[in-house]
């Protein structure tokens, strides 16, 4: 195993231990599995590939996992920015609790943030009492599916601005006031270009969980074919008629969508050190 | 910090504070504040009822089997991969960082898939696993593996920039010294990275405990048997029976409150102990 891996000048131990478990527990639990996912999707052939993984309802429910959540996404950019612009620059009472507040969608699981979120916006629920009767109805339809995603995003897209807003220079700020410039153009030339590439870093990443989410959107999504189905739900629902081909399918093309994000996702960081220097 | 607090008027600083204040206050808080609402609805003696019920009794204890195996498991293969990640040189290594990242970009729903498709009824495994008698998927080993599946990264993510951060030196001194390779680890390596180690076990055993989509796909939903606490939400969720869904569901919410309390504290205290940037 070493020999395959040239190392330079460490003179500890446990090197190809340490590499060996490594290698084969990701194997195991990762590579294989996840192997299986391409050769059971094309183990009828391209046409029945074709016909689970390209069928009208599984292209609905594409639409609606990535569309729901990329309009999420971009939701939890604003709020997101605006959430890390308030704990990075400004001191005030309770900024640390704010703070600890931000990852509840991490630790929460997401069966509970479903039933909770679903609890608050059906119609008898204190937001959805408010939303029902101005025309605006949320649960039960994909609306319902762009919350859940929103609540679930938020913390990727502060937790990846907030150190680069932090690390953003003051100086260059600070010149463009004193050069004339307006607080709104410094804000829009100088600060937001050097905080972009992390900005579309969080962006990918709520982007990324919000496709694949399944937990939180069930219980407020309606779950109707063709209009409140998301993806994962479609590869549950094939699981369940045993049709494991055809789930495999519909697995294999979010797959594809997510490695091509996680390499997207790659570069960007990529461009973000180059920024940062 | 202060410095550019100041440049902005005090009323548009007041103003952005509050717009923050009031979006988390009612887009976190107001979902956290509705579990517990729902929960304690009927009254603290229907919430205690719901909490003695035998099958939720029993799907607490196999959340917390669960986690018992797949937590540990995880943790040495987080050791192991940030030492040889960290403290060596390699072709690859990027690479490799990519490929134990992967669980977290891939939809819960396909975590629990994959074992599916290899151990399942029409799995590879399938037919002979089941002319032994061996049960994996709808059974207590397929919850383990898709847990496992999911909280991969978790410990390993955390490690790697921090032993990297720290270099080999204190190591190298040690074996210089005499010490062996495990004692090295044991009572040097161990102790630099401890809260880093306690931060990452942390939010692996917050994500093992709550996972939903993964465990759903491989479970079953046998109640009694196979329901964890987050899969004996939904059936409870599925029978109209609120309260009693919202009981379980409460304990799930605690879970993350004394998470999030614990890896703040952490935050706080150790700041410069857990990562590699500050």
């Amino acid at each position: 195993m070493s020999r395959a891996f040239p190392r330079r000048s460490s003179r500890l131990p446990g090197f190809g231990l340490s590499l060996g478990i490594t290698i084969l527990w990701l194997s195991l639990i990762v590579l294989i599995p996840l192997s299986a996912v391409f050769l059971k999707s094309g183990s009828d052939g391209w046409h029945s590939f074709s016909s689970a993984a390209f069928s009208s309802r599984a292209l609905a429910a594409y639409r609606l996992s990535f569309g729901a959540a990329a309009m999420a996404a971009a939701i939890n950019c604003v709020f997101g920015l605006l959430v890390a612009w308030v704990l990075v620059r400004y001191d005030f009472a309770g900024r640390r609790l704010l703070s600890a507040l931000i990852d509840l969608p991490f630790a929460l699981p997401t069966a509970v943030a479903g039933i909770a979120l679903t609890a608050l916006y059906a119609d008898t629920g204190i937001i959805g009492r408010i939303v029902e009767p101005a025309g605006l109805p949320i649960a039960y339809r994909p609306a319902g599916v762009v919350v859940a995603l929103t609540f679930i995003g938020l913390p990727f897209v502060v937790r990846t601005v907030e150190p680069v807003l932090a690390d953003a220079s003051s100086e260059v700020e600070e010149a463009a006031l004193t050069l004339g410039a307006t607080r709104i153009q410094t804000f829009s030339r100088v600060i937001l270009p050097s905080i972009g590439p992390a900005l579309a870093t969080g962006f990918a990443l709520a982007f990324a969980r919000g496709a694949g989410e399944y937990g939180s959107v069930i219980f407020i999504a309606g779950n109707v074919p063709f209009k409140s189905e998301i993806a994962p739900l479609l590869i549950v629902t094939q699981l369940e008629e045993y049709n494991y081909a055809g789930a495999a399918a519909i697995a294999c093309v979010m797959l594809l969508i997510s490695f091509a994000l996680l390499l997207l996702l790659n570069m960007l960081q990529h461009w973000q050190q180059r920024r940062g220097g | 910090m202060t410095r550019a607090g100041l440049r902005e008027p005090a009323a548009v600083k007041a103003l952005l504070i509050l717009a923050a204040l009031a979006y988390v206050a009612a887009m976190l808080l107001l979902p956290l504040g509705a579990v517990l609402y729902e929960a304690f609805l009927r009254g603290m003696g229907a919430w205690w009822a719901a909490i003695r019920d035998p099958d939720a009794k029993a799907s607490i204890w196999l959340t917390l089997v669960v986690a018992a195996v797949s937590v540990p498991l995880n943790t040495m293969f987080g050791l192991a991969a940030a030492w040889a990640i960290a403290k060596f040189d390699f072709r690859g290594k990027t690479a490799l960082i990519t490929l134990i990242e992967i669980p977290f970009s891939v939809s819960p729903v396909v975590s629990g898939l994959v074992f599916v498709l290899i151990f399942g009824a029409q799995g590879w495994f399938g037919p002979w696993l089941d002319r032994h008698d061996v049960h994996i998927i709808f059974a207590l080993p397929g919850l383990i593996l898709a847990t496992v599946f999911v909280t991969f990264p978790f410990v390993a993510r955390q490690l790697i920039p921090l032993m990297a951060s720290q270099g080999r030196s204190d190591e190298e001194a040690a074996l210089t010294l005499g010490a062996s390779g495990w004692q090295t680890f044991w009572r040097i390596t161990l102790p630099n990275i401890r809260f880093g180690l306690l931060y990452g076990v942390l939010l692996c055993n917050a994500r093992a405990m709550g996972e939903f989509g993964a465990v759903s796909v491989v479970s079953g939903h046998i109640r009694g048997e196979t329901n964890t606490m987050p899969l004996q939400v939904e059936a409870l969720y599925n029978d109209y029976d609120f309260v009693a869904a919202f009981a379980v569901a409460s304990l799930l919410a605690l879970l993350a409150l004394v998470t999030l309390t614990l890896k703040s504290a952490l935050e706080w205290r150790y700041r410069g102990a857990l990562s590699a940037r500050h």
